[in-house]
């Protein structure tokens, strides 16, 4: 079952075609790698799928309802979430509060039951705790509990942004880059961490990402990306095998032997 | 000094607080500063009055009404400027407090740019602090809920708060109709004190007192607001012995605390029992964790 399809997706910025008629299927349940060189049109394509960006052409299906036209907030609502290239905590917060934050979803009180401190806002507000410090022990965050999230070492920033991302129970879970910067032992321990949440939470991953050895270590699909276009789509194995791709990324043939 | 005179400072502290407060919800909390909050005092001070005079209705329902004039108000400006990024929101609000003062200057109804004389004095010491702790009561249980969680999430990171759910507009909105409910209420407050109201009291000066009060306490904590706004309004009444050179030293106490804390006086703690608790087991003797609870590391 696809859980997220792109139908001749378009996205012009004025004259620039950033993303130029890519379609592709993403399998429930499924690691899904978003690769290329720099410039290809990645980000574009997540910017696209969250709705930061509006679709010029083409449409975006998630489960089978199109999300072009609605509001970021509302594909979030749909179960879709994402981490960013360039990390955006709330750098103020500690690092519970970020997790809480975003578990807001989860409770339904309105603002009239936050004055008056009802029983409905206490018992909602003390699952959101519960919640927030289940999601920091699977991630183990639990020692930095009190950190100011703008504090917290690099690799830790980028587990938090992964768990705010979980807090609000999506389906689809995108990652945009969350390898950069991280030395291999990291970036292994982040593969495994990825598998994990993909099994316990039932998700879907879609990660674009540089490292090439986390791409071909978690991702039962790749598709690639130059220019805007789409390259190749396939396992690792065909898209590693794939001629254009070594073009893409390495030149032409006559260009390496030279 | 006799208790007359004190006792009309405290009134104009805490009716610069009810304004302070609404303000430290908008700026401190969400993020977005205005500079025509003196607009919204005015629309609550002119509907407060009205509600009396013209409609004959009691103090506190006219307030009542003060307050949702302002809020109405804030409605609409808010439709149209929300969507202005940090800057230029500032510059639209700051359009729209200064057309409010114009349009009441013209309005011969309300007596226009000489003043609208005998409003009845209805504010005192015990209407404005019983205001005032339901006020703080109110914001403080709004900010520890997940309603004021998404306030600071807007501060913090505006497209990542929107990718995890939060209708950012809504949320912006929300804050700025009951930043300008409490601005309406200051304003009704004021003029039931005065006794008069004249339009040339909410010009463009008032915003920005109101919004350095805010800065002053520290962006983000109610305590900071409340300590901001009672030292802000007393301390030029306590250098009336320096005569003219009272503004001055107005001005370069402000100045001096930007320099020395930047973040402002509580710079986004908060004063609660908890708190307080911690602070004495952090000082020295008991050896505690040392982890910072708010916003305050450099």
């Amino acid at each position: 079952m696809k859980v997220l399809e792109l139908k001749n997706v378009t996205k012009q910025f004025g004259g620039l075609t950033a993303v130029g008629n890519v379609s592709f299927e993403v399998e429930k349940d499924s690691i899904f790698g978003l690769i290329g060189p720099n410039g290809a049109g990645k980000t574009t394509i997540f910017n696209l799928i969250t709705g930061i960006y509006k679709v010029t052409e083409g449409e975006i299906l998630f489960e089978g309802r199109g999300t072009n036209s609605l509001e970021p907030y509302r594909v979030a609502e749909m179960g879709i979430t994402r981490t960013f290239q360039n990390i955006r905590l709330f750098k103020k917060l500690t690092t519970y509060d970020n997790i809480l934050t975003a578990c807001h979803h989860n409770a339904r009180y309105s603002l009239l039951d936050a004055v008056i401190r009802n029983r409905k806002f206490k018992a909602e507000e003390k699952g959101l705790f519960e919640q927030a410090q289940e999601l920091m022990s699977i991630m183990g965050l639990e020692d930095r509990k009190d950190v100011v999230a703008g504090n917290l070492p690099y690799g830790l920033q980028r587990r938090l942004e992964i768990a705010r991302a979980l807090a609000s129970r999506p389906k689809l879970l995108m990652l945009d880059e969350p390898a950069a910067g991280m030395n291999p032992d990291e970036t292994a321990r982040l593969m495994e961490l990825i598998k994990e949440i993909r099994d316990r939470f039932n998700l879907t991953v879609v990660v674009i990402e540089h490292h090439m050895d986390l791409i071909m270590g978690v991702c039962e699909r790749i598709v690639v990306l130059n220019f805007g276009k789409k390259l190749a789509e396939g396992t690792a194995q065909q898209v590693q095998a794939n001629p254009k791709v070594i073009e893409a990324y390495l030149g032409e043939k006559e260009v390496v032997v030279c | 000094m006799d208790w007359f005179y004190i006792k009309g400072i405290l009134i104009l502290s805490g009716i610069n607080l009810m304004a302070v407060l609404g303000l430290s919800l908008l700026t401190g909390f969400t993020g977005l500063f205005s500079f025509g909050h003196a607009g919204f005092m005015a629309i609550g001070a002119y509907v407060t009055a009205m509600g009396t005079i013209k409609l004959g209705l009691p103090f506190v329902p006219a307030l009542l009404l003060g307050a949702t004039g302002a809020a109405m108000a804030s409605f609409f400006i808010g439709r149209l400027t929300l969507n202005l990024k940090g800057d230029y929101f500032c510059i639209a609000t700051l359009g729209f407090g200064e057309a409010i003062r114009l349009i009441l200057d013209n309005v011969q109804y309300f007596g226009g740019a000489r003043g609208w004389p005998g409003i009845p004095v209805s504010t005192n010491l015990t209407t404005v602090v019983i205001l005032d702790i339901i006020g703080i009561a109110v914001l403080a249980n709004l900010i520890r809920s997940r309603h004021g969680r998404n306030f600071k999430a807007i501060r913090e990171e505006e497209m990542a708060s929107q990718t995890i759910g939060i209708n950012v507009f809504r949320y912006k909105m929300t804050a700025l109709m009951i930043s300008a409910a409490y601005a309406g209420i200051a304003g009704g407050l004021l003029g039931h004190y005065l006794g008069f109201l004249q339009p040339k009291m909410f010009q463009f000066v008032k915003s920005t007192e109101l919004t350095i009060t805010v800065i002053f306490g520290g962006l983000g904590s109610i305590s900071g607001s409340v300590i901001g706004a009672l030292v802000l309004t007393s301390l030029p009444e306590l250098l009336r012995t320096f005569a003219i050179w009272r503004l001055v030293v107005y001005g370069a106490a402000v100045v001096f605390i930007m320099i020395t804390r930047p973040q402002g006086l509580m710079g986004g703690y908060e004063i609660t029992p908890t708190n307080i608790k911690k602070l004495f087991s952090r000082l020295p003797g008991s050896v505690g964790k040392k982890q910072a609870v708010g916003g305050d590391k450099k």
